[in-house]
């Protein structure tokens, strides 16, 4: 990845992570490394298992015991995370780097009031009074959207709705107005129109807060709407990196076509959405060579025995896949991708300015305000 | 609530109703009487004594006329211990059983609470194993082996404690221990479980997230969310205690109710059985709907309509 490291909020570079199991080591992160710029948002995209919330948990240093660090850093101010204490890490949990939950339904503590719930990282990390703490907390109720604060305040979470605990865990990660937060799925437990509600509010709070986001999803459909840059990543590597426009309009890497033409668009017609075929690598012992191979119908020889390293396809767009080797054949992509590709060459006719065609992916901004909750 | 309460009243009484009735039949059933010395006795005056405690009349009649009495407080004279009032009895022997129990649960409970949290902290760890091995230890060997290996070990070799009888203190010491074993262990298997799942709930994760200390976690979220159900056991545990406290009083010859329990069943004391088993059921049957009513208090998410929310 390019580097500028006077930008750069967070940097992980070749973090490798295992986990110790009675079967042997599962080599859940191999080799991973990225970059988080600040008030940008970075999706992280793959299927389960792929690796997505081992790499960000371990930002925060909140992976499990038998997780083993083999290699890496990850650099957040010039500083190592890895190689921080516990006590240090907790400095950093809920001020720096915040976190927001895949399930709000118990992601909340059932027996202590929301309120609290909200103020208590106020009160560990700023030491502020209890009750400048609550002020605050009623504060970021409001803000995140929830009406009648003032009394709502005093209540339990499960006197709220799935959408409002997750407007709930929202504020308890943005009380200390984080530098990044990371959202791990936070949307995959709501429906779809509370799923849109919830990923507008983020938008407008990361405005607001001025936050730089890690957005983890397997969903592309609800990245293209959230985020500046999209890593795409399978059984624990990033195989294709790039903007949005790049990822979604001039994808390289076939697990990358295999995502997006597994997701549906306006443009489907009934019936025609297909899946990738197989089922990722047991990482307890990674094939040799690329680990999408066996499921990639473009692959090639030299697959099976070696890595493809990274290629660059523009100064922000990089792949990891030997299609992009000078040397190698050309492919032409499933149907659907090079429509794609081609919409991608349109958008950069006439002196390589962008023209981006009507967004045809179900983002938030075109469901239907209406219907709030 | 008060709709509740009063549907818990009513259930309340039907079972000590029920209670007092199978009581009443099955102690019909025992077998002798309740004449130390029946053999040196004329039949006329076997008559005469059946005569002046109503024995002679037909069960029904005896069972109705206990009912009536019991209503109205009044449980009866005792036939064996010198023709007192069954209440006062109970007056007299209740304050050591008291004592000894709420020690016992005190003792037990707490300890209980103490290593389960500690071994669901460190768990699969050596503490962790240790504190299985001790716990499942107390719940198989029964407080009356206990307490004899107490007496036998602290009591009569080590000359801790007294072996036996009542007085100050330190006579109250081993037979607690004797009785706190049961709830321990029972405390100690049930805190770890509930904290063991508590511990890898989201909301752990969520507090840890927040930056919260790993005491901060557990002091803040993972104990009160492991505790509420613990007041679920304290009915069980009451049972547990009382029936461990009619041998283990006898073991240390505390003058409690377990003891005399004992003794009026071996000697046919009719009234004296019917008033230990009725305290015994009352008791009970307080303590479980206390136990459901803080139940509701504690745990927000039962808090029983009506109340504010």
């Amino acid at each position: 990845m390019e580097n500028n490291d006077t930008e750069n909020l967070i940097e992980v570079k070749n973090l490798k992570i295992n986990f110790d199991t009675y079967a042997g080591k599962v080599k859940a992160i191999r080799d991973v490394s990225f970059h988080l710029k600040k008030g940008e948002t970075l999706a992280i995209v793959g299927e389960s298992g792929s690796g997505k919330s081992v790499t960000t948990r371990s930002l925060m240093g909140l992976n499990a015991d038998n997780a083993e660090i083999a290699g890496g850093q990850i650099m957040f101010h010039g500083e190592d995370v890895l190689k921080k204490s516990e006590k240090e890490m907790q400095q950093i949990r809920g001020k720096d780097i915040a976190m927001i939950f895949q399930d709000p339904m118990t992601s909340l503590d059932p027996t202590m009031k929301i309120g609290r719930q909200i103020a208590e990282p106020l009160i560990i990390h700023n030491h502020v009074s209890k009750k400048q703490a609550m002020a605050q907390a009623l504060e970021m109720l409001k803000l995140v959207g929830i009406t009648d604060a003032e009394h709502r305040i005093n209540d339990y979470p499960h006197q709220f709705s799935g959408g409002m605990r997750q407007r709930i865990v929202i504020a308890i990660a943005l009380i200390c107005y984080p530098e990044v937060l990371i959202a791990d799925e936070p949307t995959t437990a709501l429906d779809v129109t509370i799923q849109a509600q919830i990923l507008k509010l983020m938008k407008e709070l990361q405005e607001k807060i001025e936050t730089s986001i890690i957005f983890i999803t397997h969903d592309l459909g609800v990245v293209a709407g959230m985020a500046d840059r999209i890593a795409v990543m399978y059984a624990g590597k990033i195989v294709e990196y790039g903007t949005v426009d790049e990822i979604f309009y001039n994808p390289q890497h076939p697990y990358t076509w295999g995502l997006l033409n597994s997701m549906p668009t306006l443009d489907t017609q009934s019936g025609e959405l297909s899946a990738i075929p197989g089922t990722p690598p047991d990482l307890l012992d990674p094939p040799k060579g690329d680990a999408f191979a066996a499921r990639n119908p473009y692959a090639l020889k030299i697959d099976a025995e070696q890595e493809p390293p990274f290629f660059k396809v523009s100064d922000t767009h990089y792949a990891a896949t030997w299609l992009l080797d000078p040397r190698a054949e050309k492919v032409t992509p499933p149907e659907a991708i090079a429509k794609r590709q081609a919409q991608w060459a349109k958008m950069h006719t006439d002196d390589g300015e962008l023209v981006r065609p009507a967004t045809p992916l179900n983002t938030a901004d075109n469901l239907d305000d209406s219907d709030r909750e | 609530m008060a709709k509740y309460l009063l549907k818990r009243l009513f259930y309340l009484i039907l079972t000590l109703f029920l209670i007092a009735t199978i009581t009443f039949f099955m102690m019909k059933l025992l077998p002798g009487t309740p004449l130390s010395n029946e053999s040196k006795l004329s039949h006329s005056q076997i008559q005469m004594i059946y005569h002046t405690y109503g024995l002679d009349k037909p069960v029904w009649q005896q069972y109705l006329i206990y009912l009536a009495g019991m209503v109205r407080g009044n449980f009866g004279l005792s036939f064996q211990f010198d023709n007192q009032p069954v209440s006062y009895l109970l007056a007299t022997r209740m304050p050591a059983s008291f004592q000894l129990g709420i020690q016992a649960m005190i003792v037990g409970v707490l300890l209980g609470i103490i290593v389960g949290g500690i071994a669901a902290i460190r768990r699969n760890t050596w503490v962790d194993g240790t504190m299985t091995i001790i716990s499942i230890l107390m719940i198989s060997i029964p407080s009356f082996v206990l307490a004899i290996l107490l007496q036998y070990y602290i009591g009569l070799k080590a000359g801790a404690f007294p072996v036996a009888g009542w007085g100050n203190f330190s006579y109250t010491i081993l037979p607690t221990i004797a009785l706190a074993g049961s709830p321990f262990a029972t405390t100690a298997r049930f805190i770890r479980t509930e904290m063991v799942d508590v511990m890898s709930s989201d909301y752990i994760e969520l507090a840890k997230a927040k930056g919260l200390t790993s005491t901060g976690v557990v002091y803040h979220h993972a104990l009160r969310n492991s505790l509420i159900p613990l007041i679920t056991l304290i009915g069980p545990l009451t049972v547990n205690l009382m029936t461990g406290s009619l041998v283990v009083e006898n073991i240390f010859a505390v003058p409690g109710i377990g003891e005399q329990f004992v003794k009026s069943i071996t000697t046919n004391d009719y009234p004296t059985i019917m008033g230990i088993t009725m305290m015994y059921s009352v008791l009970l049957v307080v303590v479980l709907l206390i136990t459901d009513i803080v139940y509701g208090i504690v745990d927000p998410r039962i808090r029983l309509q009506g109340g504010q929310s």
